[in-house]
């Protein structure tokens, strides 16, 4: 915790973030390409055909969906609990950036379905949950911007993020505790083969560390807005 | 490198399609938000 509240500090979480970065956009770039190099050079799959393509696209953005979701109910009990002063801030700056991976795995997902299943859309318990997990990250949103006083709106949003949490274990095992359309697990069992694995990791790095680089540059830009508002006060930067 | 993704290609690409607008759309818009922050506040610590 102490190891928290060190970075807390805006001037230090200023600091850290600005050197890292760099290397984060860098290692986005080299991740995304490494992985589309490999994900358009695999064979086509026995089952699902030149379609696999789209699992170097789906899969990734739905992790990312469900960790910046999971990223913003960690700031928000460090909020509620500890008055982790960054927090509120961070967990914010995330919202938007969970909502667009959440809707690129539904779109991405539809157009998977529709060659696969034969439709767009089925009320299973993966999608639906996963639908709600947007109007989860656009409810979130819609009460940080309806409650004026910045305080209040922070105390809402971040009780508001915890109760929804209970929704990424219940999209994780959706598929384990009903019958869905939807395919089961196959990563972490080591159903997936081999050659389909690495772009897959690669895409799914890379598009954690496209999260991570555009979270930090908004929580920046968060600190940056609120030194200008306070000066614009008269108050200290 | 193959690109030929056969029937399947009116799929595939239009959910490429919309993940590389949305990435870049939404690099664009964090990037283009960040200087500004950065130039008002140069602007205004310049001011004081």
């Amino acid at each position: 915790m102490q190891f928290l509240f060190r970075y807390a500090n805006p001037h230090n979480f200023m600091r850290l973030s600005g050197a890292v970065l760099p290397f984060f956009a860098l290692a986005t770039v080299l991740c995304l390409a490494a992985g589309l190099y490999l994900g358009f050079s695999v064979p086509p799959d026995y089952q699902q055909g030149t379609t696999i393509a789209l699992l170097f696209i789906h899969v990734p953005a739905d992790v990312v969906a469900e960790a910046a979701y999971g990223a913003i109910a960690l700031c928000s009990l460090l909020s509620l609990v500890w008055r982790h002063p960054l927090s509120d801030t961070a967990a914010r700056a995330a919202a938007p950036f969970g909502a667009l991976f959440t809707a690129l795995g539904l779109i991405t997902g539809a157009l998977w379905g529709k060659p696969m299943w034969g439709t767009y859309w089925v009320w299973d318990a993966r999608l639906t949950s996963f639908l709600l997990l947007l109007f989860l990250y656009l409810g979130y949103m819609a009460l940080w911007n309806a409650i004026e006083d910045e305080t209040r709106a922070a105390r809402a949003a971040a009780i508001l993020a915890l109760v929804g949490v209970v929704n990424i274990p219940i999209i994780k095992f959706s598929v384990d505790w009903w019958s869905t359309l939807h395919q089961g697990e196959s990563i972490i069992s080591g159903k997936i083969a081999p050659v389909y694995l690495w772009p897959l990791l690669l895409m799914m790095t890379g598009y954690m560390l496209l999260f991570a680089t555009l979270w930090l540059i908004r929580i920046r830009t968060a600190i940056m807005e609120r030194r200008a508002r306070n000066l614009m006060q008269g108050g200290p930067a | 490198m193959n690109f030929d993704m056969g029937a399947y290609g009116v799929y595939i690409w239009p959910a490429y399609g919309v993940s590389a607008l949305a990435i870049i759309g939404a690099t664009v818009w964090t990037v283009a938000g960040w200087r500004r922050a950065k130039a008002k506040l140069a602007a205004l610590e310049k001011k004081k």
